[in-house]
């Protein structure tokens, strides 16, 4: 029999991802994946796989998994208490659970969601070549569904030479982020008095947030000529604005397309921090250059790799 | 034609055409999607076309990405042609009859007709898909008779059933699977939109023609693939 997990407990909302299923938004496939990218690489790396292995996401109240032959785990991103067989396990390392043994994930002490990575990655079936649950298209593993008690997830084999690499753990925010913008395409369809608005007041994540994407609750951000566009592609991370004035901050798992002006674009290496926020968190929103993005990213992939900065 | 580069947060760049529901623009913008697709760009992830709007995304990561500007730049400089009748021609057996056709009467009140002029009015054009999006396998396509072009519905339906013909705001549309919707539901077709048990998955591409063809309910249930027959 393969190694694998058992779900006996499936926790708030608990997924199959990897890095998305790219290549098929102009056919409607949404791209899906980790709403952290840096963290799901990160457990990735700590087990000695490739970023775009298939890990799980917990989300909030995490699951209980019993071990099926011997697998090697680590988790990444949001803190929560991490046990096996009443032990305690400590984040941001690898753990090798036994045959028998029940891996149970608490509740979320800091952060929302946290990527369990296990070595070899899950060796769940590919959807237009990606292991991605999508939950609104149901596309992926498990019927593109959310796993539930009695789901059984078999390992992949691992690459013999497969070692972990550590790597230094995202800060969880404590209660709301600050993260940086740039401005958007349709910046212009915007007032000014919208933009200082979006980059100097607070903003909250409505409970009406979920993968797809959040809903922020703050000053009204006024459009120059009607919120409607006519439909185009829309980036993960792109601030749109309906005509409420409300912005809808897209997440991992939005449509391919959309229909309303955006103003701003979180930028990559700061989607993380957002990916870990929870309806209630705040938000906050700074603007900088298409330069300076690319440069925190740089930063951003060179502390994955251990580096300071 | 004038082309906008313009970068969409530091991981796509957008290409923008002039801002109108136009076959002309619309085929320009697949032409430069294929034209990126064909480059082989390895840092481009995926190419996306919009009504006006071409979308590459990119890792920005990867070598060479730091040149997207200067490619997209040069593609939009390539010699081109008209591309419009291109696309493959499609054509989708519709019944509009019964729960099928729900709103009808609601369309044939904003239209100040009967409902067989509105299904005649629908039967009577051929469509262009302009956009695959919101789901796997929505075409959005265009343009719908003026008089009978309702707008969306002012309340959303939570669950609009699979198959569903549906027109809005100038646009018409089928659903390939059940979710939420505002448009208006007119009729049904018995074929998938999206099936991914087929070898062809996905019946529409942006840049298809469009006609639909009527049928009757009986004609409907023999030949549905939705398993409600």
């Amino acid at each position: 029999m393969t190694d694998a997990l058992l779900v006996a407990r499936a926790g708030m909302l608990t997924t199959v991802q990897d890095c998305g299923r790219w290549g098929y938004q102009g056919v409607g496939v949404p791209v899906a994946g980790p709403m952290d990218w840096y963290s799901h690489a990160l457990a990735n790396r700590l087990v000695g796989n490739a970023p775009n292995a298939a890990a799980l996401e917990v989300t909030l109240i995490g699951p209980e998994l019993i071990v099926e032959g011997q697998v090697v785990c680590a988790m990444a991103g949001a803190d929560f208490e991490v046990t096996i067989g009443g032990g305690v396990v400590p984040a941001h390392q690898p753990f090798t659970a036994r045959g028998g043994s029940r891996v149970r994930i608490g509740a979320r002490r800091a952060g929302a969601r946290a990527s369990l990575a296990v070595r070899g990655g899950f060796d769940v079936p590919l959807t237009f070549g990606s292991r991605a649950t999508h939950l609104v298209s149901r596309m992926g593993p498990f019927d593109g569904r959310a796993l539930r008690a009695g789901d059984r997830l078999p390992i992949g084999s691992a690459d013999q030479e497969s070692i972990g690499d550590a790597g230094i753990p995202l800060e969880m925010p404590r209660g709301g982020a600050r993260v940086r913008v740039v401005p958007a395409a349709h910046r212009e369809r915007f007032t000014d008095e919208a933009w200082r608005a979006l980059t100097s007041a607070r903003f909250i994540v409505t409970p009406q947030s979920d993968r797809m994407g959040y809903r922020l609750e703050g000053p009204v951000l006024a459009h120059v000529r009607g919120a409607d566009i006519l439909s185009e592609a829309m980036p993960i991370g792109a601030m749109q604005v309906p005509s409420s004035g409300q912005p809808i901050l897209l997440m991992a798992d939005r449509q391919t397309t959309g229909g309303y002006a955006t103003i701003a674009n979180v930028i990559t290496a700061d989607l993380p921090l957002a990916g870990q926020l929870a309806p209630g968190d705040w938000i906050e929103f700074s603007a900088c250059t298409h330069g300076d993005a690319i440069g925190a990213l740089r930063a951003r992939h060179a502390s994955l790799a251990g580096a300071r900065t | 034609m004038d082309a906008r580069v313009v970068p969409a947060g530091d991981a796509a760049w957008l290409v923008e055409l002039p801002e109108r529901i136009d076959p002309v623009v619309n085929a320009r913008a697949i032409d430069i999607a294929s034209r990126v697709t064909r480059a082989r760009l390895p840092f481009v992830r995926d190419v996306v076309v919009g009504y006006r709007s071409v979308m590459v995304y990119v890792d920005p990561m990867a070598d060479g990405a730091g040149t997207i500007e200067s490619r997209l730049r040069s593609i939009l400089g390539e010699p081109t042609e008209d591309t419009c009748a291109r696309g493959a021609s499609v054509e989708v057996p519709v019944c509009y009859d019964g729960v099928f056709g729900m709103d009808l009467a609601d369309v044939a009140a904003y239209a100040r007709c009967d409902v067989a002029e509105v299904i005649e009015r629908h039967l009577a054009v051929e469509y262009r898909v302009f956009v695959v999006g919101f789901v796997p396998g929505f075409a959005y396509m265009a343009p719908v008779d003026p008089r009978i072009a309702a707008p969306r519905r002012s309340s959303p339906r939570l669950k609009v059933p699979r198959g569903s013909v549906a027109i809005a705001a100038g646009q018409t549309g089928i659903y390939p699977a059940e979710t939420p919707g505002g448009w208006n539901l007119i009729g049904r077709t018995p074929l998938r939109p999206y099936a991914p048990d087929r070898s062809e998955p996905f019946m529409f591409r942006a840049g298809d023609r469009v006609r639909f063809r009527r049928i009757n309910e009986s004609e409907y249930r023999a030949t549905s693939e939705w398993g409600d027959a």
